[in-house]
This record gives C-alpha cells, sequence and structure tokens, in this order.
C-alpha cells in the first residue's frame, strides 16, 4: 500500500512536471526555431508570422490528442464495431441491428428508459423550481438550499444504498426496519417489497436520481430567478397578479431558456444511468435499463461487443438532437467574438 | 423578491412548512444511514433507526428447559436458570405464559400458573418454576416478555468494515485513482483553453464546436472501443491491461470536454486590455498564459477540479471497467457494490461502508461549495 501511495505521488510529479515541461519546451523550442530578435527586419516579421501558426497548435495540442484517443476515436469505432459479430473480428452488417428490434430484453429496456426520461427530467425541474422559489422566500433558504443540494455529492451507489435501506423489507408483522415500510404499517398496510414489484419499482429506482439532482435544478433555477428584472413583479402586484400567477405567468417564462438547459442536461443524464440500477436490481423485476444492459453485453458469457456497442449506439442517437442543439445554440453566442 | 409573497402569516407560515419538509425528505435518507452505522449491529434489525435514542423494546419467546433439568429444593420440584442463556443481558419489564397475555405478570413478581406451579421472572432474566409435582414432558414452558436493551452506540462497525472488509484498502485506492485523475487534466486543459479563447488560428471555431458536441457523448460509446485498446496495449507491451495509469489517461479523457469548455468561456471573459497591454509591453503568448491568465483563472480551476474529484470519486462504470477486482485496485464504488451483494442483509456493513464512501465528497462540497456552485453556473447556463 505505501508503494501504491509512492507511485501515486510520482505520478502527480511526472504527470504535473512533465505537462509544463512539454509546454514550457515547446514553446522555448519554437522561438529558438524561428527566432524574432536579433535578426533583421522582414526575418523577423515572417518568423513571427510562422511562430503565430504554430503555437496554436502547441497549446491545443496535447489535448486533442487526448480527445481523439478517448472520445473521437471511439465514437468512430463504436458505430463500426456494431456492424461486427460478438468478437469484433467478421462483418455481420445489419444484424445486430436487426436482433435489437426483436429482443425482449432491449425492448423493456428501451420503455423503461422512456419512463426515466419522461418522469425524472420533469420532476427534478419541477421539484427544484419550486424549492428555489420557496427557499428564496425565508431567512433561512440558504441552509435549506445547502441541505437540499447535498445528494448531489453523493456518488449512485452510495444513495442506492442508502435508498436500498429506505426500502428494506421484512415480513408482515415483523419490526420493519425500512423506514418506508415501518411508515406502511404503522397507518395498517401492507410492508411491500419495493425494489421488485414490477412496474412500480422503476418509480422507486427514480427517486433516488430525482433526489440527487433536484439540487442541480434548485441551484440553477434560483439563480436565474434572482436574474428576473424586479419591475416586472412589481408592475404585477400592481395589477393584482396573485402568487400562482406572478409564478406561472411572469417568472416561469422568463426563465424558460434555465428551464430547457436545466431539463437538456438531466436528460442526458438519464440516458446514461447505469449505476442505481446495476445496484439497486441489476436489471430484475423488469428493471432494465439500456445502460446497464450494455454493460450486461459487454462481459456477459465473455462479452459480446457487437451487440454492446449497439446498444450504445442506440444511447448515442438520443443524444444527438440535444448534441445539435447545444452546438447550434453556442455557435449563436461566440458568433460575434 | 419578498414582494410576490402574499405577507399574510398563514402563507408565510405555509412557506416555513413546507420548506421544511423538503429539507427533511433530503436529509433524513442519509441521516439514517449515519446513525445505523454508529448502531450496535444487533440493535440495527431489532427496530428501525429512528428509534435509536429509545430503548429498544420488543416482545419475544422463549422456552424453560425441559423436565429433564428439574431439581428438588424444599419438597418442591424446581426448574431454573436465565432466559437469556449466556448470550446479551437485557431488561426484562414484564411476562407472561399466554400468546394473547405476554406482558401479564410485571417482572420480579411469581406468578400461580394454578395447581400450585409458580414462576417468577426476574429483569435480569434470571427465572424459578417450581411445582408441588413432578414436571413431565420433553418440552419445557412456553414464556413470552418484554425485554428492552438501553441504545447502544459505537464505533465497531467502523473498526469492522475498514479493517477486515477491505473498504480501508479501497480508500486508499480510490484516493489514488482520484487525485492523478484531477490533477493532470487541469493544466492540458488550460492551455487549450487559453488558445481556443485567445489565439487566432484556422480550425478554431471546428475545436470549439467539436469539445461542444463532446460534451455530451455518452460514455457507453467510449467503453469498448478502449476496452479493446487497452487489451491490445496490454498484449502486445506484455503488461497488465488494468492499470492505474490507464485509469488516470481515461478520467482525463472522459473530463477534458467540460473542463475545456468550463475554462475556455471563463478565460474568453477576462478583460482584453490587459492582454493587449502586455502584448505591448512584450510579453509573448506563453508569458501572457502563466503570468496573467493562470492566475486570473483561479476560480475557476478550482471549480473544476472540485467537479472532477467528485465525478472520478463517485464513478462506478470506469472503475469497473478499466481496473481490477482484486483488493489492491477495487475503489470504493466497485467496493460497495460487491458488499451489497455478498453482504446484502448486514446492515451494519453496508450502511458503514456508504457513509466511507460518501464522507470525502461531503467534506470537498461544504467546504469548497461556493466554488462548486460557480461551476455549475457557468458549465450550464452559458452552455445553453
Amino acid at each position: 500500500m505505501a508503494a501504491q501511495i509512492f507511485s501515486a505521488i510520482f505520478v502527480i510529479i511526472i504527470g504535473v512536471g512533465g505537462c509544463v515541461a512539454y509546454f514550457w519546451g515547446a514553446n522555448k523550442l519554437l522561438d529558438l526555431t524561428f527566432p524574432s530578435r536579433g535578426v533583421s527586419g522582414t526575418a523577423a516579421v515572417n518568423n513571427l508570422r510562422r511562430q503565430g501558426l504554430v503555437r496554436p497548435w502547441l497549446f491545443v495540442g496535447p489535448a486533442l490528442i487526448i480527445l481523439t484517443i478517448y472520445l473521437i476515436y471511439p465514437v468512430i469505432a463504436t458505430l463500426w464495431l456494431s456492424f461486427l459479430d460478438r468478437g469484433g473480428t467478421s462483418f455481420v452488417g445489419f444484424a445486430n441491428y436487426e436482433w435489437a428490434l426483436r429482443d425482449q430484453d432491449l425492448r423493456n429496456a428501451i420503455l423503461n428508459n422512456l419512463l426515466w426520461l419522461a418522469v425524472v427530467p420533469a420532476a427534478c425541474t419541477f421539484l427544484g423550481l419550486i424549492i428555489a422559489v420557496l427557499t428564496d422566500k425565508i431567512w433561512w433558504g440558504t441552509i435549506a438550499k445547502s441541505l437540499i443540494f447535498l445528494p448531489l455529492a453523493i456518488s449512485f451507489v452510495g444513495a442506492s444504498v442508502i435508498w436500498k435501506f429506505i426500502y428494506e423489507y421484512r415480513g408482515e408483522g415483523q419490526v420493519q426496519i425500512g423506514l418506508l415500510n415501518a411508515i406502511i404499517q404503522h397507518f395498517g398496510g401492507q410492508p411491500q417489497v419495493w425494489i421488485s414489484l414490477p412496474f412500480w419499482n422503476n418509480f422507486f429506482l427514480m427517486i433516488i436520481l430525482i433526489w440527487i439532482q433536484t439540487g442541480f435544478a434548485m441551484v440553477i433555477l434560483s439563480s436565474a430567478l434572482r436574474g428576473i428584472p424586479e419591475e416586472t413583479l412589481e408592475a404585477a402586484v400592481i395589477d393584482g397578479a396573485n402568487p400562482f400567477q406572478i409564478f406561472w405567468k411572469i417568472m416561469v417564462p422568463q426563465i424558460w431558456g434555465t428551464i430547457a438547459v436545466v431539463w437538456t442536461t438531466i436528460t442526458i443524464l438519464v440516458l446514461k444511468v447505469f449505476d442505481i440500477v446495476l445496484t439497486m436490481t441489476n436489471g430484475q423485476w423488469n428493471s432494465q435499463v439500456l445502460a446497464n444492459l450494455m454493460f450486461d453485453w459487454m462481459f456477459r458469457g465473455g462479452g459480446d461487443f457487437g451487440r454492446g456497442a449497439t446498444i450504445a449506439i442506440i444511447i448515442m442517437v438520443a443524444v444527438i438532437p440535444i448534441m445539435v442543439w447545444n452546438i447550434r445554440q453556442a455557435n449563436k453566442e461566440t458568433g460575434g467574438h | 423578491m419578498a414582494v410576490a409573497t402574499g405577507n399574510s402569516f398563514a402563507s408565510r407560515f405555509g412557506v416555513h412548512i413546507a420548506v421544511l419538509v423538503f429539507v427533511a425528505i433530503w436529509t433524513i435518507p442519509t441521516l439514517g444511514i449515519l446513525v445505523s452505522s454508529l448502531r450496535d449491529k444487533d440493535q440495527i434489525v431489532a427496530s428501525g433507526w429512528w428509534n435509536s435514542f429509545a430503548s429498544s423494546s420488543q416482545t419475544e419467546a422463549g422456552r424453560l428447559p425441559p423436565a429433564s433439568a428439574q431439581t428438588q429444593k424444599d419438597g418442591k420440584y424446581v426448574l431454573e436458570g436465565n432466559i437469556f442463556g449466556d448470550g446479551a443481558k437485557r431488561n426484562i419489564s414484564a411476562f407472561g405464559v399466554k400468546a394473547a397475555a405476554p406482558t401479564q405478570y410485571p417482572a420480579g413478581t411469581a406468578a400461580d400458573l394454578g395447581d400450585g406451579v409458580t414462576l417468577q421472572v426476574n429483569a435480569d432474566g434470571s427465572f424459578v418454576m417450581a411445582s408441588p409435582k413432578a414436571f413431565e414432558g420433553d418440552r419445557g414452558q412456553r414464556v413470552y416478555y418484554a425485554s428492552s436493551a438501553p441504545p447502544k452506540f459505537t464505533t465497531d462497525n467502523y473498526d469492522t468494515v475498514l479493517f477486515s472488509e477491505g473498504i480501508g484498502r479501497s480508500f486508499m485506492n480510490s484516493l489514488t485513482v482520484t487525485i492523478p485523475a484531477t490533477v493532470i487534466p487541469i493544466l492540458i486543459a488550460a492551455f487549450a483553453a487559453y488558445a481556443l479563447a485567445w489565439m487566432r488560428f484556422p480550425g478554431r471555431a471546428l475545436l470549439i464546436a467539436v469539445i461542444i458536441g463532446l460534451l455530451v457523448v455518452p460514455l457507453q460509446m467510449s467503453l469498448i472501443p478502449l476496452l479493446k485498446l487497452y487489451n491490445g496495449v496490454g498484449t502486445f507491451f506484455g503488461v497488465p491491461s488494468k492499470t492505474y495509469l490507464g485509469i488516470w489517461l481515461a478520467h482525463t479523457g472522459f473530463g477534458l470536454p467540460f473542463a475545456i469548455y468550463l475554462l475556455r468561456s471563463y478565460i474568453a471573459g477576462l478583460p482584453r486590455e490587459i492582454m493587449e497591454s502586455a502584448r505591448i509591453d512584450g510579453a509573448s503568448d506563453f508569458e501572457i498564459f502563466v503570468k496573467i491568465v493562470l492566475p486570473l483563472s483561479f476560480p475557476v480551476l478550482a471549480s473544476f477540479a472540485i467537479f472532477q474529484f467528485l465525478w472520478v470519486w463517485n464513478d462506478l462504470l470506469v472503475a469497473m471497467v478499466f481496473l481490477g477486482t482484486a483488493p489492491d485496485q477495487i475503489v470504493l464504488t466497485a467496493k460497495l457494490n460487491a458488499l451489497l451483494g455478498s453482504r446484502g442483509g448486514n446492515w451494519e456493513i453496508l450502511t458503514t461502508s456508504a457513509f466511507i464512501t460518501i464522507i470525502v465528497p461531503l467534506i470537498v462540497f461544504f467546504s469548497l461549495q461556493r466554488y462548486f456552485v460557480r461551476g455549475l453556473l457557468a458549465g450550464s447556463v452559458k452552455g445553453g
């Protein structure tokens, strides 16, 4: 273990030192190759121009190489692999996609993912907005927001353990140590094995993600609400609007853009949801989702890379509209820069 | 915004209550595992954690020894002993012999069971049953009793989990993964961000668009090709394919788009005059970056570092694909996932392990919340 700590420290030094050495050294080398001082006027101008051509690539180079290896190449390779067989050796055309159309597990996973997409972003945004509005009105709002924000720092696995404990089931009539069943038994209800109830168990898993992500929605929306010009609210009050009208007709329309951002951010997260399903049910009792199914196919029986890649492509296709929209928005913003 | 509220007492009171309910829902689950992790493991299963400050009381049933254990004393046949055997001592408040009336007699009194038979059960569990006639039968008398144990808090669970369940080792593994994976991307991203914000070169706009596109590419797209690549490299050089170096680089790669995006939008917003006056003074891009941009960018670098730290520390998927499950490599999240399978019912182990895995992010989060929120706002609102 000591060796491990030592090697981690060593890597930090090597990594950071290496980066510094590269940037400094490459920059120095460029200055030496095309000197701009101590040479004649025209040569200096020419060399400065050449430096200007090369230097940006020295700066973005390392990032570009890493991005290419870890993201750009894999995206293309995954697309290619989805047309290959399980070992990734021979071309099988659309066989994996045909399988995807017919496979019952995959269909279930897609349906569950759609359910997640319908519920989680809406619930997080709605709850986040309500909490943001309410906490703005009270003196201890900052503390309240901090506490609601807190689950965002907790890992999905940790959160799953936390909620599994809440959903814990003991036979009827026994002492319930899971909070949910204890409450239900207290009011005379029947304790349930929540995470294995088909269909409804999806919602019990979604609650975990909603619990984590509401804080995110709340913080972003709260800051947007503060940006609303005071005059519009005052004018509404003078015109006799009640708080609900002010909320729905004055506040919400003005932060519509931010709501869309929060919604899409959580949508992407939901498409990739993996840890919660793996740790809570591992896809049993009809709770499978795409990301977990893909992981399953990657390693099941030595792994089927063709089908795994196909599932990844399905997730990617769902993300593409958001990606295009993001790039367009960004282009609009930086267009003048 | 106060103008937007009805200012009646009732509506303000309602707001306080509503927020209180939200706060309760959002904190009680975490509180549950913290409290449970500090409870005695027998008490965790005996009562809900919300009752942990009360004596946990329960009604139980036991059986006295069979007739063969009887002795004769003062002309009577007597059965003696302790209901709890050699086990944990608890307090008995009442006892009974019928399931319908399990607490009929207070502890310490002699109950008359008819035919001259008496039974006395004391608070400490010791009992005396006496009869003028010899006891018969192989099955002893059934006894019901209400017992209570005082609340017992302990750090034993932490000892067990840290040193015998391997969580301590996993904690070190998580640190080993997280710190380099947080530090390495920062400088690489910062240089790229500066070039993309302040240097003019062909292809810049395209690069920015690519990075914004990569922001949302699901991790799942990278897993299989990288796994193949790592296996290939491992075989080619005759080295293991699952290494810390591999996961450091993987996390660096996955974190870079967000890092570059976040840093670029911040650096692009720095005042142009500062850069230009430095350039007039003869500073090169490199000097401007190191002497002006880096120091001014400290807040955003801190934001990114916190994000990356939390993301890597909390990650399960990347660790499961690119790291092994042997004790020298398994990280906290993966270990916790494994414990859920192997120790599914042992809540003292699960709650304690879970609390250890979340404590570091919680500390980071609370001490640096300001930077975290700033990064969150810059990363998503402007991102549009």
